[in-house]
């Protein structure tokens, strides 16, 4: 069953992809628009590379979000998934799974890119791969306890910001550490364990919430 | 025990309780913070190494410390409310939250006052004062969700899942934000390692902190019950009665 919500949010997904593309220019954009804004020598880019990366990864993941329960809330979709015999928190992490492949992971595509236009070394775009990588799902799982509270309401856009940024801190701080620390060819893997850890918590917690937000939501 | 608690969740029964409560809170709210605050502005002795800045510390430490708490009753409030449906554990989040805003915003603010002569900066990234600072955004976060809604009880019931989810992840941002080094004093183990001249007063202003708080989550609580229930005939005698006095 839950394969089945997977699959049926891919398919959705895949029919309107400028909402998939979108986020992703807006990620590009924004990493564009620093070096142009504080000059263009490599070491500055690279020292404040981990910062940009992951606030640019936060904004554009933000700008995705709001799709995750909307379109399903206003054509009636969301009572109807509510009412299916699957419990609404595995219903939730089917749709979160499925957002994710569709915004998350292809950050993760760009980070090449990304790496190269802000003269990171091979070492430590991998380690920007694997924050990516733990890091995003986690964003998608703390944005959808907000989305599922704004989603009812009309101007909801600017209040999910301010509801989810300031729970993302943590994973701002041990993200960008964690590229600090490989700038400096130190160990991360106590980085990557907290953020795994992150991950954990918020795939466990984060759906119970999140359906109980809905309920709040759609009465 | 129960029976009594029930009542609780009568509104008039609220309304009237609070009524009761408020003048006794407030004359001893202000007797606190008066002797308090005369105490310690006045007649307790300048630090040997912090002149007389220190005390600006009889505002500032007690309404860190109650911005905390405040918080801390926000999430108790909202898992009664969630948990047993109660509406006026909803409502009284909804009371605390722009008080504990207002205690986060006098902490960063007289601490910021005191940073400018003793580390020379306003600001300072360091530990203490963002997750201060972070607490506030999560105080605004709940008021501006509460105030999103039309229907009063949704918004109790969404500001409460917020305020649950914001005290699970409280804990991960301060200790994330301790990772930086951090210039801020370390905790006193309750006042402990303060001079016993300078604690005394510091104690009046906690404690009348306290009771202002509750003060004013009481005043709060109650203009909310009567504007949820202002359909009630009991509300409609009751403005019938102050438009007569």
């Amino acid at each position: 069953m839950m394969w089945l919500i997977f699959r049926r949010e891919l398919r959705v997904a895949f029919r309107k992809g400028a909402e998939i593309i979108n986020p992703l220019w807006f990620f590009l954009i924004v990493i564009t628009l620093f070096p142009l804004g504080i000059g263009p020598e490599p070491q500055m880019l690279a020292r404040i590379a981990p910062g940009v990366i992951w606030v640019a990864a936060l904004l554009s993941s933000l700008l995705a979000m709001e799709r995750l329960f909307r379109d399903d809330w206003q054509d009636g979709g969301l009572e109807q998934l509510m009412l299916m015999p699957l419990p609404l928190p595995a219903v939730v992490l089917a749709k979160v799974g499925a957002h994710w492949v569709v915004t998350g992971l292809p950050l993760l595509l760009l980070s090449p890119l990304v790496a190269l236009l802000l003269g990171l070394d091979f070492h430590s775009w991998q380690v920007m791969a694997l924050t990516l990588l733990l890091g995003t799902p986690t964003l998608s799982f703390l944005g959808a306890i907000g989305v599922g509270l704004t989603v009812g309401l009309r101007r909801g856009g600017v209040l999910l910001s301010l509801l989810v940024l300031p729970l993302t801190i943590p994973l701002l701080i041990f993200a960008t550490a964690a590229l600090d620390a490989a700038s400096m060819n130190l160990p991360v893997n106590g980085y990557m364990a907290i953020l795994g850890a992150f991950l954990a918590g918020s795939a466990t917690l984060g759906p119970f919430a999140t359906a109980a937000a809905l309920r709040v939501s759609v009465q | 025990m129960w029976k009594a608690l029930h009542q609780l969740a009568i509104p008039e029964r609220l309304y009237g309780l609070c009524g009761r409560f408020i003048p006794w809170l407030g004359l001893l709210s202000a007797l606190l913070l008066v002797v308090g605050c005369v105490w310690g502005f006045a007649f307790a002795p300048a630090d040997y190494q912090q002149g007389q800045s220190y005390r600006i510390m009889y505002l500032h430490v007690p309404a860190a410390m109650w911005s905390m708490g405040i918080y801390a009753s926000m999430a108790i409030a909202a898992f009664i409310g969630l948990i047993w449906q109660m509406k006026m554990a909803d409502l009284a989040v909804a009371a605390m939250a722009p008080v504990g805003a207002v205690y986060t915003l006098i902490a960063l603010i007289t601490g910021s006052a005191w940073g400018k002569p003793m580390w020379g900066t306003w600001w300072i990234w360091d530990a203490r004062l963002t997750s201060e600072l972070v607490l506030l955004f999560l105080y605004v976060g709940v008021i501006a969700l509460y105030n999103a809604f039309d229907d009063r009880r949704l918004a109790g019931r969404a500001a409460g899942i917020l305020v649950l989810v914001g005290v699970v992840n409280l804990p991960i941002i301060h200790y994330s934000v301790v990772w930086w080094n951090t210039l801020h004093q370390g905790s006193t183990n309750m006042q402990q390692t303060i001079d016993p001249a300078m604690r005394m007063p510091l104690r009046w202003c906690i404690f009348g902190f306290l009771a202002l708080f509750a003060t004013l989550t009481l005043m709060r609580l109650r203009n909310l019950i009567l504007i949820q229930e202002r359909r009630r005939p009991w509300v409609a005698a009751l403005a019938q009665k102050g438009r007569k006095a």
